[in-house]
């Protein structure tokens, strides 16, 4: 790592990495952690959702979301997608097993984490009977993982984190800033004893606990948009 | 690799087990196929797949696994022969967002024009075109999405083409538009034109039953 860093290849274009992201995302997080993990130094540009800068609008034509990661002028988009592309760049410390069967188990619950973790997020934008299917809803899920994705491992990449890790990171800090926000307990330590441990070790990795957003700003973020979203009803 | 280490549980209809067949069948794998009833899944079925409890699940060795691209990248992995992935990352990360927008996008959007009425299906059909178009440029003037030959996306996405097409004839819209989106157009013909593509799909005529049953479902469902 240290001998990558003093190569001093970051002054050519060619390699230049620049992050477009905002601030409190997770998915934005996602790739810092990444990016991070693997000692890849970068440039992060803060976007406006609501003012999309017009390089955004052109490395992301399709969705014209964040993040996009910029590589020697070639955007990479979807999280997920630039996380595999920042560990295939970079091997060193790798965030996927190497095995063939234990990469596609990981593949398997990072998809998860893209396909189902949305329904927390979806807590914002309901209420009323469909609030609490969605409060079901995100329960159930949270027990899959609990039972079927992190068993009985300190963390999804087994003794040190991993892709899956960093998939499922939104559960970490986020989370408890959505619960605070709707007046809700979802990841009990009772009932998801495994995944609340998990919660509290992966805050605890350098990188991670290095690379947060501010709590605070969060909770005004977060309060602001569901009383937007309950005076539009 | 003898037969019996390799399973595949799907369904005949099923699109996303009929990806799994077509790389199989590109690699010259063999393996053994086993036919799920959906409307009533088998105890083995349940037992490997007890997330989602769907198909395909591929079994190598005794272990499972489940989710089409997910099973795709697996073979790419173990078996070498005829790439499905290209080995530049850039690359590798494009064929990987287009294989996600067709299943995220395009087929939801396809689906909802199928089986919505009124204002809804107008809205569904719109969104569905404009994500076709949206796909068309990933192609970027290729062939295929693979090249001059097919991978990833190409069988991550090929199999729209035939479905979109009968579901189209029967609501009477065309989802598949030539004229606005040539590029794609041809590249449904030519994929679906290739012999090991043409020999895995199911037969045409019980196709097409299939969804006109699925179109008269939705529109009992729609008047009660």
């Amino acid at each position: 790592m240290t001998s990558y860093l003093c190569k001093g290849n970051q002054s050519s274009m060619a390699d230049q990495v620049k992050l477009h992201g905002t601030w409190s995302s997770p998915f934005v997080y996602r790739v810092i952690w990444a990016l991070k993990l693997k000692g890849v130094p970068y440039e992060y540009v803060e976007e406006d959702l609501f003012k999309k800068s017009p390089l955004l609008q052109q490395y992301n034509p399709v969705n014209k979301k964040i993040p996009v990661l910029v590589h020697g002028g070639k955007p990479v988009c979807e999280s997920m997608i630039i996380v595999e592309y920042i560990d295939q760049t970079w091997p060193h410390n790798p965030l996927l097993p190497t095995d063939p069967y234990e990469k596609a188990m990981a593949r398997f619950w990072v998809k998860f984490a893209e396909d189902k973790g949305s329904i927390i997020g979806s807590l914002f934008r309901v209420s009323g009977e469909e609030h609490e299917k969605a409060i079901k809803e995100s329960l159930e899920m949270l027990k899959i993982v609990e039972e079927h994705g992190l068993g009985e491992k300190t963390f999804f990449g087994g003794d040190k984190i991993g892709i899956v890790d960093i998939a499922f990171g939104a559960f970490s800090h986020w989370l408890g800033v959505i619960e605070e926000t709707l007046g809700l307990e979802l990841l009990q330590p009772n009932a998801f004893p495994r995944l609340h441990a998990w919660t509290k070790n992966f805050k605890e990795v350098p990188v991670i606990k290095d690379n947060l957003p501010d709590r605070d700003k969060m909770l005004v973020q977060l309060k602001g948009i569901r009383e937007m979203y309950l005076a539009s009803k | 690799m003898a037969e019996d280490s390799l399973k595949l549980l799907g369904n005949w209809v099923s699109p996303y087990s009929l990806k799994v067949k077509w790389a199989l069948k590109l690699k010259g794998i063999q393996y053994q196929y086993v036919e799920e009833d959906l409307q009533n899944k088998s105890p083995m079925l349940l037992q490997y797949n007890p997330v989602y409890k769907k198909i395909p699940v591929l079994v190598h060795d005794d272990k499972p696994l489940a989710e089409s691209l997910i099973i795709l990248e697996y073979i790419d992995e173990v078996w070498k022969q005829n790439p499905l992935l290209p080995i530049d990352p850039y690359e590798r990360a494009k064929a990987r967002f287009w294989a996600k927008f067709v299943d995220d996008k395009c087929v939801p959007a396809l689906m909802a024009a199928f089986s919505k009425r009124g204002e809804e299906q107008e809205r569904a059909i719109k969104e569905a075109h404009e994500n076709l178009k949206i796909l068309e440029s990933g192609l970027e003037g290729k062939r295929f999405f693979g090249g001059e030959t097919i991978g990833f996306v190409d069988i991550a996405a090929g199999w729209i083409g035939r479905s979109a097409q009968m579901a189209g004839e029967i609501i009477g819209i065309k989802l598949i538009d030539a004229e606005t989106m040539p590029l794609l157009d041809s590249w449904f013909q030519d994929f679906l034109g290739i012999p090991l593509i043409k020999e895995c799909m199911p037969p045409q005529d019980k196709l097409l039953e299939h969804i006109k049953e699925l179109h008269t479902k939705n529109l009992t469902a729609a008047s009660t």
